[in-house]
């Protein structure tokens, strides 16, 4: 199965699980998605592979970029009419607060959906959700033709 | 410093000096974000960039202090090729008191061709202490 016929077959079920079973890189980093509602959580599991500074210690600032770029393209996918894998064009995240060594939650919220690109802001944080521990916006090529 | 995630990843640093750091993350199916084509995830270039933009920081201070992302931009020029190194090289090109300013590309073999770009900023601590 193509990774876009796992994705159909996945939001059919309303399971997100075996798209992630399916990316490598979401099994290195410890990903897994749950639903809220119409929201998309996607959840980066601790480990201590992803650690960055083993002295506060703090994750690599580099997983969260990948766990925010992640919650918004799931979410894209799963809000979306057809199934299409976005193309990242850009990412900003800002480092709002460092990480501890936990579950680390984010989600992404799509706050305008043109023909061709689409804009996303997201967000991540861990025990208290009212404390974001970093924001990102990104935009990424959606195109409805493939 | 030992940084366990850029051993996890498999980042090899070439070299560290004068505020350049020149860095290359070997190609590794745990990598990949899309299973079909082999194409290594955007994650994955994110932190190349993330880390080696920290290395250029520490390469620009004159004594080791630790620094902190404050944010990083990251565009997407076109995809990484499968089964090739992704080299990285980033500049910290103006230190203040409490910040640093970075520059960083992605590429295959040519810089000029680039995978994708990032500008940085990063906070730097005002007392000496423990590099990150």
């Amino acid at each position: 199965m193509t990774l876009t016929e796992r994705l159909a077959t996945a939001k059919a079920a309303g399971n997100l699980a075996d798209v992630l079973g399916a990316i490598p890189y979401a099994q290195f980093l410890g990903f897994s998605a749950s639903l809220d509602g119409d929201s998309v959580i996607t959840t980066m599991r601790f480990a201590p592979h992803l650690i960055g500074n083993p002295h506060l210690p703090a994750l690599h600032g580099g997983t969260l970029g990948a766990l925010l770029e992640s919650a918004a393209i799931f979410q894209l996918i799963w809000s979306a009419e057809t199934i299409v894998l976005p193309k990242t064009i850009t990412i900003t995240v800002d480092y709002l607060r460092s990480g501890g060594p936990h579950d680390t939650h984010a989600r992404g919220v799509i706050t305008r959906r043109g023909r061709r690109v689409t804009n996303v802001s997201m967000e991540a944080w861990q025990a208290d959700r009212a404390a974001p521990i970093a924001s990102a916006h990104a935009i990424f090529l959606v195109k409805r033709d493939g | 410093m030992h940084v366990p995630h850029n051993h996890a990843l498999g980042i090899q640093f070439h070299s560290v000096r004068n505020g350049e750091a020149i860095t290359e993350l070997p190609y590794d199916a745990k990598l990949v974000g899309n299973p079909d084509t082999g194409v290594l995830h955007g994650g994955a270039i994110t932190a190349l960039l993330d880390a080696t933009s920290g290395a250029a920081v520490m390469a620009a201070l004159t004594s080791p202090v630790p620094i902190a992302t404050l944010d990083l931009r990251i565009d997407y020029l076109r995809p990484a090729e499968p089964h090739h190194a992704v080299r990285c090289k980033a500049t910290c090109y103006k230190v203040t008191t409490n910040v640093a300013f970075t520059r960083a590309v992605a590429y295959h073999a040519d810089e000029a061709d680039p995978i994708a770009q990032a500008v940085g900023t990063f906070m730097v601590s005002t007392k000496p202490g423990k590099a990150t």
